[in-house]
């Protein structure tokens, strides 16, 4: 028990980190997930095919290779990002991530009854205003478990981080196994009880959301 | 192609959207421009920095360490597969004394970060070198195993009530009822999501890299450590995954037409970022309106 009682400060500190992590990537993933999956269902047949390559590549490519690319190849050709680990680590993240959320975004959008923007068509509305004023708000609710799910993910992923110097649960996890080898157990279910805390939070925030939007429709 | 998101265009919405057209592209080249520029002033193009990638002895190491990775990942999904089935049945098992740690294990190995998983692992194993591929592979056979033992679940209760039903008027004994009636038929629709749980595992064996198990990543590190060739090395990495993964996307997408009639399970993992996640998403959405229209396309 010792491990626990005398580092709590460490597992607290390294706990701000992760929620920092998940906090800045999902702005990130939400941020351009959202304009990935408008261009996707987009009327111009290059930004179709755009946006399907981005998926294609991010939903592929392990997310370590790609901090890997982020953190030893673009400083090659001066792209450093002011040799920020937390802006490299994040952004990696969020645009890693973005591919996920415009998936489930495309899908929400494709569930949306047809009369809805044929409603908003024939309103006069334009494509941008039929997105935005009518389909998105729509699909947002309905895929609050989905993105959970995303989120959730990313949550997990963050944990990727510490081969890169961001000094969050993962890294404190492993800096107290090699400290305290006989707490290791405990150690690893005392972190592994920090990431279900965040977990459960999301899960429990997506359900609410879920049970409040649906009151609304 | 129509649409219910827009009208079909007409002569100035085409305008319009050929115009958009001709920006983007325009700027894609402009991007691709700009990063020669950058890659050719950094010196990156210079030959040296790529010869190791098609230099016959740096090849045969990358295809070892290729087929290292590859290796990894099969027994991981063997492993997956069987923790999957075994803790997949005991989660609708009768008996509330296996119902129950079958359910805590899977919730819990699902919940916990593979990266964490793996470090914890290798420490157990006295954090030794030759000990780090088989850590690799029992992290993966338990992160996916769990995910898979969801899937097993959801596929054996999405069969017909009927199937067991008639097995058990046969007068077949439940393992009977499991292994020869409802497991096979299970298999079959939940091929494609084992298929998808193969490319995430192929691309979580990446891990390996942070516990230096023998693999793909580990050997691109040791070349660009030895050439100096950070960028090249990195982006042939990820060509590599990119192929291996795509291949596997096709195969999935077969299967899925050949053995489950289109249909994906219908299932709420959580927490679980891949394709089956999205697909299973995508359909739940669906089938929640399809009452209501149709989809957009």
């Amino acid at each position: 028990m010792d491990a626990l009682t005398e580092n709590w400060d460490l597992i607290l500190s390294g706990f701000g980190w992760t929620l920092r992590l998940l906090a800045a990537s999902a702005v990130i993933a939400l941020i351009v997930g959202t304009i990935i999956a408008v261009f996707r269902v987009s009327p111009v047949p290059v930004l179709r095919s755009i946006a399907a390559v981005y998926v294609t590549i991010f939903r592929n490519s392990p997310l370590l290779v790609l901090l890997l690319i982020t953190f030893f190849g673009l400083p090659q050709i001066g792209i450093t990002f002011n040799n920020d680990i937390f802006i490299k680590t994040v952004s990696t993240m969020g645009l890693y991530t973005a591919a996920f959320v415009a998936e489930s975004l495309r899908s929400g959008i494709n569930g949306i009854p047809l009369g809805q923007a044929e409603a908003a068509r024939s309103l006069g509305f334009g494509f941008g205003q039929t997105m935005t004023q009518v389909v998105l708000p729509q699909a947002f609710r309905n895929v609050v478990p989905p993105l959970a799910s995303v989120l959730i993910a990313l949550t997990k992923n963050t944990s990727i981080a510490m081969a890169f110097g961001s000094l969050e649960l993962t890294f404190r996890s492993k800096q107290l196994l090699n400290e305290y080898a006989t707490d290791r157990i405990i150690i690893f279910v005392a972190i592994a009880i920090c990431y279900i805390v965040i977990v459960e939070f999301i899960s429990f925030g997506a359900a609410m959301l879920e049970r409040r939007w649906r009151a609304e429709r | 192609m129509s649409t219910v998101l827009y009208d079909n265009p007409g002569p100035r919405a085409r305008f319009v959207n050929r115009i958009v057209g001709i920006v983007t592209v325009l700027l894609v080249l402009v991007g691709i421009f700009w990063t020669i520029r950058l890659l050719n002033q950094n010196g990156q193009l210079e030959g040296d920095l790529w010869e190791p990638f098609v230099t016959p002895t740096y090849m045969e190491l990358i295809g070892r360490a290729l087929l290292e990775t590859l290796k990894a990942a099969a027994f991981a999904i063997a492993g997956a597969v069987v923790f999957g089935v075994i803790f997949g049945i005991g989660k609708l098992s009768e008996h509330a004394w296996i119902r129950w740690p079958s359910w805590l294990v899977v919730e819990f190995f699902r919940a916990v970060p593979l990266l964490m998983l793996i470090i914890f692992i290798w420490t157990l194993n006295g954090l030794q070198l030759d000990k780090s591929f088989q850590s690799l592979v029992i992290g993966l056979v338990l992160y996916n195993g769990s995910v898979l033992a969801e899937v097993f679940r959801a596929g054996i209760n999405a069969l017909p009530k009927g199937q067991s039903e008639a097995a058990y008027a046969l007068g077949m004994r439940k393992y009977q009822v499991m292994t020869s009636v409802l497991l096979p038929q299970a298999v079959k629709i939940m091929l494609p999501s084992i298929i998808s749980q193969c490319i995430v595992a192929l691309k979580d064996t990446s891990l390996g890299y942070t516990i230096l198990a023998p693999g793909l990543t580990t050997e691109m590190k040791s070349i660009w450590l030895t050439f100096q060739n950070q960028l090249p090395a990195t982006l042939v990495l990820l060509m590599l995954y990119l192929v291996v993964n795509l291949i596997l996307e096709v195969l999935a997408r077969w299967a899925q037409k050949k053995f489950s009639g289109g249909h994906k399970l219908n299932l709420t993992a959580v927490g679980v970022l891949g394709e089956t996640e999205e697909e299973i998403s995508a359909e739940r959405v669906r089938t929640t309106h399809s009452g209501q229209g149709g989809g957009v396309y």
